[in-house]
């Protein structure tokens, strides 16, 4: 580490120090992707294991137990202004966010990889139409154009699936129509267009598998701009309608007890933190398995 | 004049792309379900006023003649009548905007601030321990949840050691300042991960390159050779970078400012949603859409500034 010390040095001897640090840098990197991995897993079996966790309904209210302090007797993590287990909230929200935030990437995954396919393997017209589009949606906030389609379409979980997937398409078109204008001038793909195969075969049989990668491995940030899209519609008393437990809306709800019960808002906010950083590990170990 | 040449060419490409905008708002009311007269109104309408509303919304024409109007009106600057507000949709987004605009401006000031030397100290000492640490930003950062942060600013900065106000935006240009530090921080937080990253990487491209390396044995100091040589050719995807993601932003101050109870445009869509008056729903989503059309062509205009390429190709 310290044979680089200043940006002189650095310029002018690489060489032979680079390769053990690419060595030691690889080998830490797979510690990211599997750290991320290991996180990533306990969180998900957390939220399927809920009812072994906890034994409490997270949507029961019992208004004698409002505002237990975390750590009172059958309530580690306290209760809320409705006297509802937070633990058990946490965890049954983390059932309700995580479906919703990796179920939300699959169709813009799907939909906008197969527009990108078309859009660079045609080329032309199509392409220019497809751009257009693409174009006209970037030009939107993703939040703002997320929020006023749920507000149209009506509240509900339907409703945030459609709004964005709408929205999230253009993202993958764009990687996968990139990777498919460099992959389609290669010798393989010019050799399966020249054995007349038919166009969807060599789309999905032969560049679908060189061009996915990119898409794949955005998808992973991508779940986690998604999970924060629906924290902050719950926040924003947009999201899952209630009583259904979400981190946004319980950060929401403790919001307005801030000054003297902290931990209301701060403890889902955490759990959202931790996932996120899970899922930022491991989509960080994925683009450097695909860059060596 | 080349560069005149290229700011024209520019404006000339936004045309269709704001036509595209406006039969995108345009559409955004079709989406709702059913008539959407009788479901704005609620149930409880009756079969005068939903009629009355239905032509008023022009309903009863065909779509692109009702598609026509909407243009039309837009064009002249008519973005319609508030159902909620006693007052036109425009001039409800003219008042509420001046807290967005500081919004972002001390946003991206904080992001530059934070962002710039922590990407170059990393860059320069790279693989060095203050570089792992930098570089540990990003992966936290990415799934930091923006309305919470803020809500921790608060507690913390706000109402625990009552540094900066809690909420509003005051009356005076002094108290706009401070009460847009936290807001500005939250937003901040959302782009110094990306910028520093992009612009890391962009810095210890640019310190391998043959003139740096000249600069270097020539016997300027580090500092110069940093900050005067490097940065600058540095800058210039980072700023392509920090533009795309400002429009990301630009969403983000619709959360940021109901947090911190900034009355913006962002805090009157939430309202204007939760009162289900359409209308300004519909202006305001238009007026986000225009401000990222604004921040990617300014983006475009200054990259053109810092590299002469751009402009000339």
């Amino acid at each position: 580490m310290s044979a680089v010390t200043t940006p002189g040095t650095g310029a002018l001897g690489p060489g032979a120090v680079d390769a053990g640090r690419t060595r030691r840098r690889g080998r830490r990197r797979n510690l990211t992707l599997i750290s991320g991995l290991v996180l990533f897993g306990l969180i998900v079996l957390c939220a399927l294991c809920a009812p072994l966790l906890t034994g409490q309904d997270p949507i029961k209210q019992n208004l004698p137990q409002a505002f237990l302090t975390p750590g009172s007797p059958g309530h580690p993590l306290g209760t809320d202004a409705f006297g509802r287990d937070v633990f058990a909230r946490l965890l049954y929200g983390a059932r309700v966010d995580l479906r919703v935030g990796v179920l939300a990437v699959v169709s813009p995954f799907i939909i906008g990889t197969i527009i990108g396919l078309v859009a660079g393997w045609f080329g032309g017209w199509v392409d220019t139409v497809i751009g257009r589009i693409v174009d006209i949606v970037v030009a939107f906030p993703f939040l703002v154009l997320v929020i006023a389609l749920v507000f149209a379409m009506g509240s509900g979980t339907l409703s945030i699936y459609v709004a964005i997937t709408l929205v999230g398409w253009v993202a993958y078109c764009r990687i996968v129509r990139g990777q498919v204008l460099v992959a389609r001038e290669q010798e393989y793909a010019l050799a399966a267009k020249a054995s007349g195969l038919p166009t969807w075969r060599i789309l999905l049989r032969h560049l679908l598998p060189n061009v996915i990668l990119q898409a794949f491995v955005y998808s992973m940030s991508d779940i986690v701009l998604t999970l924060l899209a629906i924290v902050t519609l719950g926040f924003l008393g947009l999201g899952v309608p209630p009583p259904t437990p979400d981190w946004g809306t319980m950060i929401q709800e403790g919001q307005q007890f801030i000054l003297t019960k902290w931990y209301m808002s701060t403890i889902p906010g955490l759990a959202i933190v931790v996932t996120g950083l899970a899922l930022a590990l491991i989509a960080d170990g994925i683009v450097d398995k695909a860059n060596k | 004049m080349r560069y005149l040449i290229y700011i024209l060419k520019r404006l000339i490409a936004l045309i269709p792309v704001l036509f595209g905008i406006s039969l995108v708002v345009f559409f955004l009311v079709r989406l709702i379900p059913g008539d959407p007269a009788t479901t704005l109104l609620g149930v409880h309408a009756n079969a005068q006023s939903i009629a009355a509303l239905r032509e008023q919304m022009g309903l009863d024409k065909s779509l692109v003649s009702q598609y026509l109007t909407f243009l039309g009106h837009l064009l002249q600057g008519d973005l319609g009548y508030s159902y909620v507000y006693s007052s036109s949709v425009l001039g409800l987004i003219t008042t509420s905007l001046p807290p967005t605009i500081w919004l972002l401006v001390s946003g991206t000031l904080f992001t530059l601030v934070i962002a710039v030397p922590l990407a170059v100290i990393a860059a320069a000492r790279r693989n060095g321990v203050l570089d792992n640490i930098i570089r540990a930003v990003p992966v936290v950062g990415l799934g930091l949840p923006s309305f919470w942060l803020g809500i921790m600013l608060i507690l913390l900065f706000g109402l625990k050691l009552g540094w900066f106000p809690v909420g509003g935006y005051g009356t005076t240009f002094a108290a706009h300042i401070r009460g847009m530090v936290l807001p500005g921080i939250t937003i901040a937080f959302i782009l110094v991960p990306i910028l520093i990253r992009s612009l890391r990487a962009s810095m210890i491209d640019v310190l391998n390159s043959d003139y740096i390396v000249t600069a270097n044995s020539k016997g300027i100091s580090t500092a110069r050779v940093v900050f005067g040589h490097a940065l600058r050719n540095a800058a210039t995807s980072s700023v392509h970078v920090l533009g795309v993601n400002l429009a990301y932003l630009v969403g983000t101050t619709l959360v940021v400012e109901r947090v911190f109870s900034l009355p913006g445009i962002g805090e009157q869509m939430i309202n204007s949603i939760l009162g289900r008056d359409f209308p300004t729903v519909q202006g305001i989503t238009l007026t986000f859409a225009i401000m990222v059309v604004i921040v990617n062509l300014l983006t475009d205009l200054t990259q053109a500034v810092l590299d002469p390429r751009v402009r000339l190709s």
